[in-house]
């Protein structure tokens, strides 16, 4: 052990202590304070929301209203998620087109008639209300906008660069973007599909690459903090069911006879096989969607839970500890945003060039 | 909105947003962006591969100048070869030819000599005959006149005449 680990350890173990010792002192002297719920705002933060919660002031939430958009049996419902006041406990009850709706734990209720707030059975499913479909503009999906607009600022003035400039010289953002645009079909797309096919997938790859790198990023950002969109199992089912498609749609003979009827081993082996590389084709998919959201949720949850222990030790002497360490997973979380955007990206172009593998001997 | 169940509006919005993205980006971003980096690659292969045949363009130049260089010397010095053969022979049969003339004449000179020579004899030896019987006469007339020295010399004759 090298003297400075030996110091970290040290200053980690004498600081953890010391705040113990405050926090059993505090403990006593407040017995009547609300206990902090670590799991519930980690929760909070890391799902998605129906408005934009920024910051507390004393007590009043300070958030951006985002617009609630309801498809009920009576038709279309929009109005602003203002209208819940910040409530998401189901006792605020919002009246629209001689309908009741109620916020709870994110999800909204619609009251049967007659009712004056939610009620919950044993299993957690509502006696007196039902869901409508529900498509709100949340704030992943907001955050999912932005994203798609700076994407779009982005590489469209990148690509107008080069008609200003002469011979294809990359000038200003294109400087900036030639070297991610080339990397991606030079480090994935060529080498996993192959020359003569990659022209066709690079829209793709490129595209799904820097949406997901762009929104691990700004989930990262910490006033943009519970946009977690890449990290949300919506997104990365899409986005799966998207590489699946193509996939799917661009499978050649010799990948079919691949699945069905392995060539190259005993009949034995074909029949055992089938099953298995059938499985494969949904497995693929579902890997890269739980990779991505599991990744990016459990960054989350960790810097989370590191700056919880400053409110569940109640004390602010915990703070450097908890600062430093949320310091260093953001570090690394910063390095898994492009690495999980790669992995996405390497493994669909991997899967398109095995559908589109031509038979060789 | 549970943590892995998939929230239907999330997905709806997810899938539009995307295609709505991915057409964008694939007109206005991904198509020009491409192209560009292509049609400049392009551009840098083939100015490399037009370096690349100048370079052999001009080694082949140089080799063919090396080559015409080496006939041209070649030639020069085939042709001094001969031109010194020629004169080595030229020289060489002047030389015979000088001799022989040269013989011929010392040949012609030397019969010339032998003739002229014959000739001269011939006339010396007239005119010594001539001389001799001038002489001869001369001597004879004076001997006769006197009746005794013809008769010593009639005896005398006759005596060399016995004695043959």
């Amino acid at each position: 052990m090298t003297f400075s680990t030996f110091r970290n350890t040290l200053f980690l173990v004498l600081s953890l202590s010391f705040s113990f010792a405050v926090f059993a002192g505090e403990a006593s002297e407040n017995p009547k304070k609300e206990k902090f719920d670590a799991k519930e705002m980690i929760m909070h933060h890391v799902k998605d929301a129906h408005e934009f919660h920024i910051i507390d002031i004393n007590g009043k939430p300070v958030s951006i209203s985002l617009p609630i958009i309801l498809w009920t049996d009576n038709g279309l419902v929009t109005f602003m998620s203002s209208a819940f006041h910040h409530d998401d406990s189901g006792h605020h009850i919002v009246e629209k087109n001689g309908m009741k709706f109620v916020k709870y734990h994110e999800n909204i209720y619609q009251l049967t008639d007659g009712a004056h707030a939610i009620e919950f059975d044993a299993d957690h499913h509502p006696i007196n209300a039902k869901k409508p479909w529900n498509f709100s503009i949340t704030r992943n999906v907001f955050m999912m906008w932005v994203s798609a607009i700076v994407l779009i600022l982005l590489f469209v003035t990148a690509a107008r660069s080069y008609n200003k400039s002469e011979g294809n010289v990359p000038k200003g953002i294109a400087g900036f973007v030639e070297p991610l645009v080339v990397f991606v079909r030079d480090e994935i797309a060529r080498p996993m599909i192959g020359e003569h096919k990659y022209k066709k997938y690079m829209p793709y790859l490129l595209t799904i690459f820097f949406f997901i790198w762009i929104n691990n990023i700004f989930g990262l950002i910490p006033i943009l903090n519970g946009a977690n969109l890449s990290g949300n199992i919506a997104f990365t089912m899409v986005l799966a069911l998207f590489t699946f498609i193509i996939t799917t749609v661009s499978g050649n003979a010799n990948y079919w006879k691949h699945i069905f009827w392995m060539p190259g081993v005993p009949v034995a082996m074909k029949l055992f096989l089938m099953p298995i590389e059938l499985i494969g084709i949904f497995t693929k998919p579902i890997s890269l969607m739980i990779r991505l959201f599991a990744n990016i949720t459990a960054g989350h949850i960790i810097i989370l839970a590191l700056m919880s222990l400053i409110f569940i030790f109640e004390t602010v002497l915990i703070a450097p500890v908890s600062v430093a360490f949320s310091l260093f997973i953001t570090v690394i979380e910063i390095v898994v945003t492009a690495i999980q955007a790669y992995i996405f990206t390497i493994l669909s172009a991997l899967y398109f060039g095995m559908a589109t593998e031509e038979e060789h001997h | 909105m549970d943590l892995v169940t998939p929230g239907f509006g999330l997905v709806f919005w997810t899938i539009i947003t995307f295609l709505c993205l991915l057409f964008i980006l694939r007109k206005f971003a991904w198509k020009p962006i491409l192209g560009a980096v292509e049609d400049r690659e392009n551009g840098i292969k083939s100015a490399l591969a037009s370096a690349e045949n100048a370079r052999k363009e001009m080694e082949n130049l140089k080799a063919d100048n090396e080559r015409i260089l080496n006939e041209a010397r070649a030639e020069r010095e085939a042709m001094l070869k001969d031109a010194r053969e020629i004169k080595n022979k030229m020289i060489s049969d002047a030389k015979d030819q000088a001799q022989e003339q040269a013989n011929k004449m010392i040949e012609q000179a030397q019969a010339a000599i032998e003739s002229e020579k014959k000739s001269a004899m011939l006339e010396l030896k007239k005119q010594v005959a001539e001389i001799s019987i001038d002489i001869a006469e001369k001597v004879v007339r004076e001997e006769l006149s006197n009746k005794d020295k013809q008769l010593k010399l009639v005896e005398s004759m006759l005596s060399d005449a016995k004695l043959n």
